[in-house]
């Protein structure tokens, strides 16, 4: 019972939320309503009984990913309001027959799986961390491992492109207080 | 009782909110969020189904994608700065300079 009434209370909520980021004018509510949107999405994880990614998903995305966004916003000038048309009636109709076609082909998936069968059935009495950290350790080692690598890249690649000449302009700033001072 | 469906139906609906955004933004920073909403939405989807089906290996490639999705906003933010030092707009139509 609870079940049910979370989930559509958490249904409405994100749908809500992500119907603000997409339409909103202005970023900085659009940026708000996304963090808002992926903390209700960590609730479906938790409903989900997957309680070590609902945590991921608050520390990495609410915490690590919309913080990145707002110091990359201070750069941007985000009081203006976004700026955007429609461009054609042609992409609202591919636009929404796509999406129609997607929604259909997600309902008939599970039809079309069901000789499925689990590679990592969860044991019971074992909890849902442990159970993630032993298949993580196991079988998908060198993934994790490559992840590790991708993500050091991508923070090496991130400095550098955002402080390239950032020293500069520090120094332009210094030298400018020095020629105040030796001016007096 | 909420089955497979309901939250297929969920991931289909966010997903689809998410290409609205991509077809309808033309400011930069709002194509990353969007990009954020359709990665989530596949995340809820693969856990469902991790759930339902009683393997883990659904959550492991959501581990993944998140993990994908943290390294793409640096980059992906760094780039944007760069561009918007040198142009003074993250707008799409400001990258338009080979238009004939």
């Amino acid at each position: 019972m609870y079940e049910i009434i979370a989930f559509y209370v958490f249904s409405a909520l994100t749908i809500g939320m992500f119907g603000i980021v997409v339409m909103s004018s202005n970023a900085l509510y659009a940026m708000s309503a996304l963090a808002g949107g992926m903390i209700f999405i960590s609730g479906f994880f938790f409903i989900l009984d997957a309680e070590f990614l609902g945590v991921v998903q608050i520390v990495v995305y609410s915490g690590a990913i919309m913080a990145l966004y707002a110091f990359g916003m201070m750069f941007f000038d985000t009081t203006r309001d976004v700026s955007e048309k429609m461009r054609s009636k042609k992409i609202a109709y591919s636009l929404s027959i796509s999406s129609a076609i997607l929604v259909v082909s997600i309902l008939c998936a599970p039809l079309v799986g069901e000789s499925v069968e689990s590679l990592y059935p969860s044991i019971e009495g074992v909890g849902n961390v442990q159970m993630i950290g032993v298949v993580l350790f196991t079988k998908y080692l060198v993934p994790f491992e490559l992840a590790a690598i991708m993500l050091l890249v991508a923070m090496i690649s991130g400095i550098v492109l955002a402080s390239k000449k950032m020293d500069e302009y520090l120094a332009i700033e210094d030298e400018e207080i020095e020629d105040v001072k030796e001016g007096k | 009782m909420i089955t497979l469906t309901h939250y297929l139906v969920l991931t289909g609906i966010l997903f689809s909110i998410g290409l609205v955004g991509v077809m309808r933004r033309t400011n930069l920073l709002m194509l990353f969020f969007s990009t954020e909403i359709l990665l989530n939405a596949i995340n809820i989807g693969f856990v469902a189904v991790s759930k339902y089906y009683n393997d883990l290996s659904g959550q492991l490639f959501a581990f993944f994608i998140i993990a994908v999705a943290a390294s793409e906003v640096a980059v992906g933010l760094g780039l944007l700065i760069l561009w918007y030092k040198r142009n003074g707009s993250v707008d799409l139509n400001s990258l338009q300079t080979m238009k004939g």
